[in-house]
């Protein structure tokens, strides 16, 4: 028997090919008689389509088509969650087209697709495409897209709403407001993010004559979702004839979910030229055509007694869809947002009304964390300030009003399995060192500095399930996972996962869990993923969800592994199947010495000369779907500790202090690694990233690295982090996730560190990115305010 | 990009003759922002003429009390000099605050100061330190080189070939970047010279610039508390994004100061 494997720092399995560049990407894939495609797009943000002539590309050398919506008359990219406004109907659901049909709506939109013999050429005539626009007026900003006389996007949604929906129990809300010693309100916006994967989204769509079936190599972080969503809605193909490939993939962070308009007319373009096409997103594309993050413009209202606990919280969210509803951006502000507004506390009361609204802007839906991150920022600003106003320490705000018994019944529908809120906001306060805090302030100060202190204390929801629910919420798919694991006769193992690793190293987190279970040595099980033809089904990989529901979902394969070599066992040992124990790859006679391992089991069970041909099949290959029966609420506590330049208004983050409760971990390495990308995403929205548009034209100005602040390696604090355990309680492994945490706890964090370094000049709330300019103007509007 | 026909000539004659001959040509240093430009479309010439092969456009050479700085010389190879680091360590320590270590090895002086990029570091030493331009034709002074928006005082068809630098008392220098590119959002070169304290200012405005109104309190007191505030008017200034006009005013002001006391060691 191996050492255990669960909880090791094993080595990424993955990382050989990777780092030596031997990974296989989507741009990789080379088929034979490859050719390339170019998709001329929008420089408007709202324009009609006069006339496209495509003569000239059409002449241009190595030109083998140019399509336009003329040429594409399929079904519009679909929405996977229905949402019902208050007033009882469905959401509004314009048509999403792959090209644009007689209008275009966003800077970046897909207009005509040029298909050449080489990427160049395709290039060259992309230019030569000539298109008519009659330019229209155009709205990009979320709280100006009901104005009157906005300009409007789709006939069939008046004032650009989508929906408006609500959730809780407005009159008791109202009530408990009414009986309020205290009420602290903000304003806030959560600022529009552009994902940046490392590697941009591609396709390579391919046609068979032979047997008339398609094959799509895309960058994509569900294949499986992508084929039932363009079979079914928008190509009406017999799911059986196309096959999905999503092969290494640099990276997703949400905006690989989606099926998007390049997937199909890519797929679709491969039988009208029968060749296969290729489409790579270059970096500039991508920034206005990538699904967008966030854009939430939200007021909060917490209600208190005169101690401080929390009677009750209004909301009132405007979030931006963009110009189309993408996959998934319909449930994103209110099922994944508005559930969490309990946050870690025990507000009895919770009402948010949310409204979505159209734009001149790219399809928002989305990115690492998902509602989460917003919710986490409305909850966690709004208590930090009512912990300024009421005079209270903001740990102890947050103590006073912790959850401390569960299961718990939130007023916005979650039920939280476990937790324990109190293990990780002490072991942060420690770790933080917050009792030298006011010592570092004074040095800071000392040398003409500002310093602050932030916390954030969020709770996620990962894994939604179970899938009835989330179909009588709007859910237009399951979300389960399936896993098979495949013994081979020689003792080594195959794992097919429905989840998809780009990045989070499944391939070794995965093999820890079956090899441990087996006791095989790690290299002797490899995991798969990201292909339509060898894996039995997928769900995919997003809002973390990938240990808990397609770990469960191998493990309860393995179940079944260890119930059918339990059987061979008791034949091989001639013993009774009950008196067999099994640990970790060795089947035993109970009290007796005798015993098989696995690998002896495997054997017999593909050359069964020695078997029980007539109880048992040969063979061990399981499989299992799993659906859970709950979310799994991962929590944890963040301190973060700025140091404020008030000259030029430069924040440096000093001290970042992470503390999680992921449940059971796998391993601690991987999970670390998972935090400090999430945190770095997160330190980049509340220091760095936001998406701009220009009011008048509509045009994207951060549209490059130039504009567009990424994080960067110098940018970012040496992470203290630390784990507590709290097992989820309804799956075998007790995960939880940790996919999304750092993304979703730190920008509160920092924003609550910053506000705090500026109470000297009474500033509560200042816009992310809070760059250098925004903190520096923020200090002088404070200054001249004061002076008045 | 478009195709375009490489030549890498091995003396300066060469490249001069082929600069002549492609009118729509252009000159390769170190490519970092000319490919880059390329790749985007914005630029697109017949003929890239890659100077990496003339040898002796490359290196730095210690004269007395200046140094000259061969125009294909690398950025990392200015900001490792010992003589430089030496003899004007703020232009080492500017060469060695240029974008990232690949842009470092590749990028070049003579390419730098060439394109007069708004936000680039090098025009700043150039101007603050009063160095001389050296081409194939004639030798110009930093104070009449830099003419705008990404103009020279170059004629078509003329070659940077190294850049003179006196040595100065002391000097620093200071870069507020901007958040995303790095780039200067406001820089600020100060020297004391022998005639004199010079004060360049990069990021700006549309070019590299003198701050004389600075230059005149240094030269009465070379010390930070010297720099008087608000002296560049913010109409004259860039705005975008990262940096309005006035915001950039007050960065000149207080990059001028940490400048300044980076040259006096304190
Ligand atoms: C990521 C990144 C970050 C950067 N950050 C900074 C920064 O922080 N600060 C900064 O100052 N710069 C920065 N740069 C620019 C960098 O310093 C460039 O190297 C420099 O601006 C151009 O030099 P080059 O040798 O690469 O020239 P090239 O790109 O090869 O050429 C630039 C232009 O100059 C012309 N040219 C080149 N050599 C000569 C010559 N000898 N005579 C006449 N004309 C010539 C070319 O024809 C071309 O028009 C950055 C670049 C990148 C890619």
């Amino acid at each position: 028997m191996n050492a255990p494997l669960i909880g090791a720092r094993i080595e990424r399995k993955e990382d050989y090919r990777f780092l030596t560049g031997a990974g296989q990407y989507t741009d990789d894939v080379t088929l034979p008689g490859q050719t390339h495609a170019v998709f001329v797009r929008s420089p408007h943000a709202h324009a009609t389509l006069k006339s496209i002539d495509k003569s000239k590309a059409l002449k241009a050398p190595g030109v083998l088509a140019v399509f336009t919506g003329e040429d594409l008359k399929v079904g519009g990219l679909p929405c996977g969650w229905l949402i019902t406004d208050v007033n009882g109907q469905p959401m509004k659901e314009p048509v999403h087209p792959s090209l644009a049909q007689g209008k275009v709506r966003h800077v970046g939109d897909q207009v005509a697709v040029v298909i050449a013999e080489t990427l160049d050429q395709a290039q060259d005539a992309a230019g030569l495409v000539e298109v008519d626009y009659g330019v229209l007026p155009s709205v990009t900003s979320t709280d100006k897209a009901r104005a009157k006389g906005a300009p409007q996007l789709h006939e069939i949604a008046p004032d650009n709403t989508c929906y408006v929906w609500a959730i809780g129990d407005k009159a008791a809300c109202d009530a408990a407001f009414s009986k309020a010693a205290h009420v602290t309100k903000l304003d806030l916006v959560n600022n529009r993010l552009i994902p940046n994967a490392i590697e941009p989204r591609a396709a390579n769509g391919m046609y068979s004559r032979a047997d008339d079936s398609y094959t799509l190599y895309v960058a994509s972080q569900n294949p499986h979702v992508e084929r039932l969503l363009m079979t079914a809605f928008v190509l009406g193909l017999p799911e059986h004839k196309v096959r999905v490939v999503a092969p290494d993939v640099g990276g997703g962070f949400g905006s690989k979910i989606y099926l998007y308009a390049e997937d199909v007319v890519v797929t679709w373009a491969s039988k009208q030229i029968n060749r296969p096409v290729k489409w790579t997103c270059e970096r500039s594309e991508s920034f206005v055509s990538d699904a967008h993050g966030r854009d939430h413009v939200t007021t909060v209202e917490l209600a208190m007694d005169k101690d401080g606990k929390f009677l009750g919280m209004r909301v009132k969210t405007t979030a931006n869809v963009g110009a189309y509803l993408s996959t998934f951006a319909s449930c994103v502000p209110t099922i994944l947002y508005a559930t969490l507004l309990a946050g870690q506390y025990t507000t009895p009361v919770i009402h948010c009304e949310v409204t979505a609204v159209f734009t001149n802007t790219v399809p928002v839906d989305a990115y690492r964390g998902a509602g989460r991150p917003e919710a986490t920022y409305v909850v966690e600003r709004v208590v930090e300030q009512a912990a300024r106003e009421m005079k209270l320490d903001p740990a102890e705000i947050r103590r006073r009003n912790f959850i401390k018994t569960f299961p718990y019944q939130t007023p916005v529908a979650l039920m939280y399995d476990t937790g324990d809120y109190e293990a990780t906001l002490s072991a942060a306060i420690k770790m933080a060192d917050v009792a030298g805090f006011p010592a570092r302030r004074k040095a800071s100060e000392a040398k003409g500095k500002l310093r602050g202190l932030g916390y954030a204390a969020y709770i996620e929801a990962c894994g939604i399930a179970p899938s009835n629910i989330a179909g009588a919420l709007g859910a237009r798919a399951g979300l389960f996972e399936a896993g098979e694991v495949r013994m081979h006769p020689t003792g080594s193992c195959t794992v097919f996962t429905g989840s998809h690793s780009h990045g989070q190293g499944h391939e070794t987190t995965f093999a820890q869990v079956v090899a441990d279970r087996l006791g095989l040595p790690i290299e002797s099980v490899d995991i798969v993923h990201g292909d339509t033809s060898k894996i039995l089904f997928g769900m995919g990989t997003y809002g973390s969800r990938s240990i808990a529901v397609g770990g469960t979902a191998i493990y309860k394969a393995l179940d079944k592994i260890i119930a059918k070599g339990k059987k061979i066992a008791a034949h091989l040992m001639e013993a009774a199947e009950t008196d067999i124990e099994y640990d970790r790859g060795v089947f035993k006679v109970a009290g007796t010495d005798k015993q098989k391992t696995i690998g002896e089991v495997s054997f017999a069970a593909y050359v069964p000369h020695n078997y029980p041909l007539d109880k048992l099949e040969p063979g061990l290959n399981e499989n299992a779907f799993y659906d859970p029966t709950n979310f799994t609420f991962p929590a944890g506590s963040y301190v973060c500790e700025v140091e404020i330049d008030p000259d030029t208004g430069v924040t440096k983050i000093e001290k970042f202090t992470a503390v999680d409760d992921f449940g059971n971990i796998i391993n601690p390495m991987i999970v670390e690694g998972q935090v400090h990308g999430g945190l770095t995403q997160g330190i980049g929205q509340a220091l760095l990233e936001g998406c701009k548009y220009d009011p008048e034209s509509g045009q994207l100005i951060t549209g490059s690295y130039m504009d567009y602040t990424m994080p960067r390696a110098d940018d970012v604090p040496n992470y203290q982090v630390d784990t507590r355990v709290t097992a989820c309680t309804h799956n075998p492994l007790g995960v939880k996730g940790c996919g999304e945490a750092g993304a979703i706890g730190a920008p509160a964090a920092l924003m609550n560190a910053i506000t705090d370094a500026l109470q000297v000049y009474g500033i509560n709330d200042l816009p992310m990115p809070a760059s250098p300019q925004t903190v520096w103007k923020t200090i002088q509007n404070a200054k001249q305010k004061k002076a008045a | 990009m478009h195709a375009f026909s490489y030549h890498k000539p091995s003396t300066l004659g060469d490249a001069l003759s082929l600069v002549a001959k492609q009118s729509e040509g252009k000159i390769l240093a170190g490519g970092q922002s000319l490919v880059q430009a390329m790749k985007l479309r914005l630029a697109s010439p017949t003929d890239l003429i890659d100077l990496s092969g003339i040898k002796d456009l490359a290196g730095i050479k210690v004269e007395g009390s200046s140094v000259t700085i061969g125009a294909m010389t690398r950025h990392a190879d200015v900001e490792n000099n010992a003589d430089v680091k030496k003899m004007i360590p703020a232009l080492a320590r500017l060469a060695g605050g240029i974008g990232d270590r690949q842009v470092r090895h590749m990028g070049t002086i003579g390419g730098s100061v060439a394109n007069s990029d708004p936000a680039a570091c090098y025009p700043a030493a150039v101007l603050g330190l009063g160095a001389t331009i050296v081409t194939n034709k004639r030798k110009i002074a930093a104070d009449d080189f830099f003419k705008g928006l990404f103009e020279t005082a170059l004629e078509t068809g003329e070659l940077i070939t190294a850049v003179t630098f006196p040595t100065v008392k002391r000097a620093g220098y200071i870069k507020f970047k901007n958040p995303a590119s790095r780039f200067a959002l406001v820089g600020v070169f100060v020297a004391e010279t022998s005639g004199g304290v010079r004060v360049a200012v990069t990021g700006a405005a549309s070019c590299v610039f003198r701050a004389t109104a600075i230059e005149k309190a240094l030269t009465a007191k070379f010390d930070p508390d010297a720099v008087p505030a608000d002296t560049i008017k913010a109409d004259t200034l860039n705005a975008d994004l990262h940096g309005s006009a006035e915001y950039r005013a007050h960065l000149i002001t207080v990059m001028a100061k940490r400048a300044v006391t980076q040259a006096v060691g304190k």
